[in-house]
């Protein structure tokens, strides 16, 4: 009989092999799956996995797009992870994502057409602004009046979708844009742009931004007294407070931080690769970070690695349809199941698994 | 006691995962008999209950009940044997009344009225006053083990098993209990009773075995053994009583005034107009049964919880209004009751939780970053000095037993040099040893000049290590006494919640009781 047996402590050595066990198991279930819809499993494995980066003939438009698709997760994914380390559940980055990008679009606008090299950086403090803004209403309201944060930050979303909506089509839509909805083009206005610093490796500031986040958070959690408070905090709310952590601080610190760099994320998207605001600009970068977060086991370096995996099935993802008619729900699935046996075999790190022989009684 | 046992225990063995509970252990009870079981924590006494209760079943060995084969498969069948038990944590309803509540626990429950009926009965047969229709939410600690034991009585048991019942009862509800339990036994119903304070098993009980590390390590005739050898046979070597010379107390340091507090939480009770004075060298300590208040006093004194400046004054600088780590700089450190989760971070290493109290003391941050080199020798040097059986310093708070854990905690603060240290249950669940470490730990802290509050459900340690004596009851703290006035039955009527104490003369006094 096979028992699970809780460790006294946690494993380390399983912590770090199970994301890499995970998506072996992922590549044999997956590859089973496509085998029973007729693909040759090894070669949509190795599309998936291989080709993004090293096809010789995509290899040079999709490797960018790693960088490009990576960086707003890793970006909003470091700020949720702070949050989630605390207790603090911040589930509506896509909204501050969404109010980042238009504060930050507003704040150039605004001064179209101004070439002061100054409208760049401002627009990184009002996207920044714009998604802490956003987020300190989930903190008000919790501090205040105990509400859940959950909710709140969750429906604001929808809330920030529709404001979207109305500035799309209302006052940031392009005067010269034969009344299509959208705003100027960003990426085209010189001053506004916010351009890939390498050509061909798909950087931009945003993805600098990332690194700058995972640094910063990686001293954060394991140098400082701060990160020492939101572990804490998360780990064990009453040590937190006789440790004299001041739980509605923390709150509203967590809130804004992943606020403000899921602003920050919009703002660098709309001005770089999306190019305006539009209905749709958002792709729900901001829902696929939290996933990207625990993927990451709420480890700046961990998270790091998971917005690149995660980044990387997309583009395959794509990539497989495109190349062998792989439907679509097919390469969710597969996505699905790298989800499923990361969290499946998280079981070993915190327990082992015993062969016990039924005792005589 | 001759003839055929009621119990009889035959070799029973019990291994856990990396610990062997019960090795080949063997007694009997006999019919009528309060037979004692005794030992520390650790020591395989709850295990072996639960085996004859039925819920864990032995690896090897048998049991025999009235000469036929026992081996209970579930509690079920244990209790239409004729085994009943009072678990140390109730299992009630607060918002069922006690009829509802027994009523719940039977198999084939009888209507409302004739229940209330029976509950009147053996409630009064047994001396066990018992209202069946009250809300159980209304009820003390004693008056709940009440309801379990009559609960356990209705099912006419042939052996009823007791699991440390007197660990939330005053003095007075415990000679109540022993009454009750006398007449049990004396009607022919045997009793285990299990327990680690020695003088109640000297009191009642007419056999005991001794466990030791899951084996029978002795059996005695309580009443003929004195509790020293029994203390000796329990840890297996002998213990030295904590001692200290007679200091002289100095100033007042830590002064509480009209301190009231509401509580955070719904069952949570209200402090009320508490006043302490604690000079230099002086160890305070105060009784209660659990509930009374005691959480919000410490927190309270620690800054969990902050109040207008002047209730508290330390050293005349009033700080009321400061919060934990304003008071730990100057010089106030507190040791909650509730080691994993309030005291220590569980799944936080040792050297994380030694930051958790220590970073203003011991300047181990600078400038908001951590200083892991000086935190880690820190944590260390409290290993080493509180003897903290650890593998080492980067081991989880949670993977040391209770009473290691509350060595390193204690440990913690208390080579921080405090002012005033304030703890709350320091040697709950900790073995006889370790606990003897940490009130000869208090003692020299107080030997320097500190000023100590120990806050304890336990009395024979206030009497053991405080010079002078409170009780704490619903909030209020009653005046101070000096320790070595008190007798067990002032101090249960202090308890008790008898407020104008010193009003009373000693005739009222066991006019009361």
């Amino acid at each position: 009989m096979l028992r699970l047996e809780k460790r006294p402590a946690p494993s380390r050595a399983w912590t770090a092999a199970t994301p890499v066990l995970a998506v072996v198991l992922t590549m044999i279930a997956g590859g089973i799956m496509f085998a029973l819809l007729g693909k040759n499993p090894f070669e949509a494995i190795r599309i998936i996995f291989w080709d993004p980066l090293f096809h010789e003939s995509f290899a040079a438009y999709s490797r960018p797009q790693l960088l490009v698709k990576a960086g707003p997760l890793i970006l909003i994914a470091i700020g949720l992870a702070l949050g989630f380390r605390a207790g603090v559940w911040n589930i509506g980055a896509e909204g501050q994502y969404i109010m980042g990008a238009i504060a930050g679009a507003s704040f150039g606008l605004a001064f179209y057409p101004s070439e002061s090299p100054l409208i760049f950086p401002g627009m990184i403090i009002a996207g920044a602004l714009g998604g802490w803004a956003w987020s300190m209403i989930p903190a008000i309201l919790k501090t205040r009046f105990r509400t859940n944060e959950i909710l709140v930050s969750l429906l604001l979303v929808y809330v920030a979708e529709k404001f979207l909506a109305s500035a799309a089509t209302g006052f940031l839509r392009n005067p010269e844009g034969h009344g299509f909805p959208g705003s100027r083009n960003l990426s085209r206005i010189e001053s506004m742009n916010n351009p890939e610093l390498i050509s061909g490796t798909g950087m931009h500031w945003g993805i600098v931004a990332a690194f700058i986040a995972v640094i910063t958070a990686y001293v954060l959690l394991n140098k400082h007294v701060l990160g020492y408070q939101i572990k804490l905090a998360g780990q064990a709310p009453r040590a937190a407070r006789f440790a004299g952590v001041n739980p509605n601080r923390l709150i509203v610190l967590c809130l804004g931080m992943s606020g403000a760099l899921a602003g920050l994320a919009g703002l660098f998207e709309v001005s770089g690769p999306a190019g305006q605001i539009s209905i749709d600009f958002n792709v729900g970068y901001g829902f696929t970070a939290i996933i990207v977060a625990f993927l990451g086991r709420l480890h700046p370096i961990g998270i790091l690695l998971a917005g690149l995996l995660m980044a990387l099935t997309y583009i395959g993802g794509e990539l497989a349809q495109l190349m062998l008619q792989i439907p679509a729900p097919a390469i969710q699935a597969f996505q699905g199941m790298l989800l499923f046996f990361l969290l499946a075999v998280d079981v070993l790190s915190t327990y082992r698994i015993r062969v016990k022989k039924e005792g005589v009684a | 006691m001759t003839g055929e046992p009621l119990l009889s225990i035959n070799n029973i063995t019990k291994a856990y995962p990396g610990v062997v509970a019960n090795s080949d252990v063997s007694f009997q009870i006999q019919p009528g008999e309060v037979h004692a079981l005794l030992g520390e924590n650790g020591a395989g006494k709850s295990t072996l209950v639960k085996m004859i209760y039925g819920l864990v079943r032995p690896d090897s060995g048998s049991m025999t009940f009235r000469g036929a084969a026992y081996a209970p498969p579930e509690p079920r069948v244990a209790r239409s044997t004729g085994v009943a038990m009072v678990f140390q944590h109730f299992s009630l309803f607060e918002a069922l009344n006690v009829a509802e509540n027994i009523a719940l626990g039977m198999e084939n429950p009888p209507p409302q009225r004739d229940l209330a009926k029976r509950i009147r009965e053996v409630s009064e047969a047994y001396g066990l006053p018992l209202d069946p229709d009250r809300l159980v939410g209304d009820l003390s600690a004693g008056e709940r083990q009440r309801v379990e034991i009559i609960r356990c009585l209705l099912q006419d048991p042939k052996l009823l098993i007791m699991d440390e019942p007197t660990s939330v009862l005053t003095p007075q509800e415990v000679e109540i209990l022993f009454h009750t339990l006398r007449k049990l036994a004396a009607e022919g119903t045997s009793i285990l009773y299990i327990s680690h304070k020695l003088e109640e098993i000297r009191a009642l009980c007419d056999e005991a075995t001794i466990l030791r590390l899951g084996k029978v390590v002795g059996k005695c005739t309580p009443r003929d053994t004195s509790a020293a050898e029994m203390a000796e046979l329990m840890v297996g070597k002998s213990l030295a009583t904590p001692a200290r010379d007679n200091a002289e107390l100095g100033e007042v340091i830590l002064k509480v005034a009209g301190l009231s507090v509401e509580p955070s939480n719904p069952f949570g009770t209200p402090l009320r107009h508490v006043g302490i004075e604690l000079r230099a060298g002086e160890v305070l300590g105060i009784g209660g049964v659990a509930g009374n208040g005691q959480d919000e006093l410490l927190a309270a004194l620690s800054g969990e919880v902050t109040t207008p400046p002047g209730t508290i004054t330390l050293n005349k600088t009033p700080i009321g209004d400061k919060g934990p780590n304003e008071r730990r700089e100057m010089g106030i450190l507190c040791a909650p009751e509730e080691r994993l989760g309030h005291a220590a971070a569980p799944d936080m290493s040792l050297v994380e939780n030694a930051l958790l109290t220590a970073r203003q003391r011991k300047n181990l941050a600078d400038s908001g970053f951590v200083n892991w080199g000086a935190t880690r020798a820190y944590a260390e040097k409290v290993i080493a000095d509180f003897d903290v059986r650890t593998p080492g310093p980067d081991n989880v708070a949670r993977s040391l037993s209770g009473g290691n854990l509350q060595k390193f905690v204690i440990g913690r603060e208390i080579l921080q040099d405090p002012t005033v240290l304030v703890v709350n249950q320091p040697t709950w669940g900790v073995d006889a040893s370790a606990a003897a470490d940490i009130r000869q730990a208090i003692l020299d802290l107080a030997q320097k000049g500190a000023g100590v509050i120990v806050i304890s459900q336990d009395l024979d340690e206030l009497l053991e290590v405080s010079d002078n004596f409170a009780a704490l009851n619903e909030g209020r703290l009653s005046n101070v006494r000096t320790t070595r006035d008190l007798t067990m039955e002032t101090i249960g009527l202090m308890l008790g919640g008898a407020h104008d104490m010193h009003d009373l003369d000693e005739e009222a006094i066991h006019a009361e009781a």
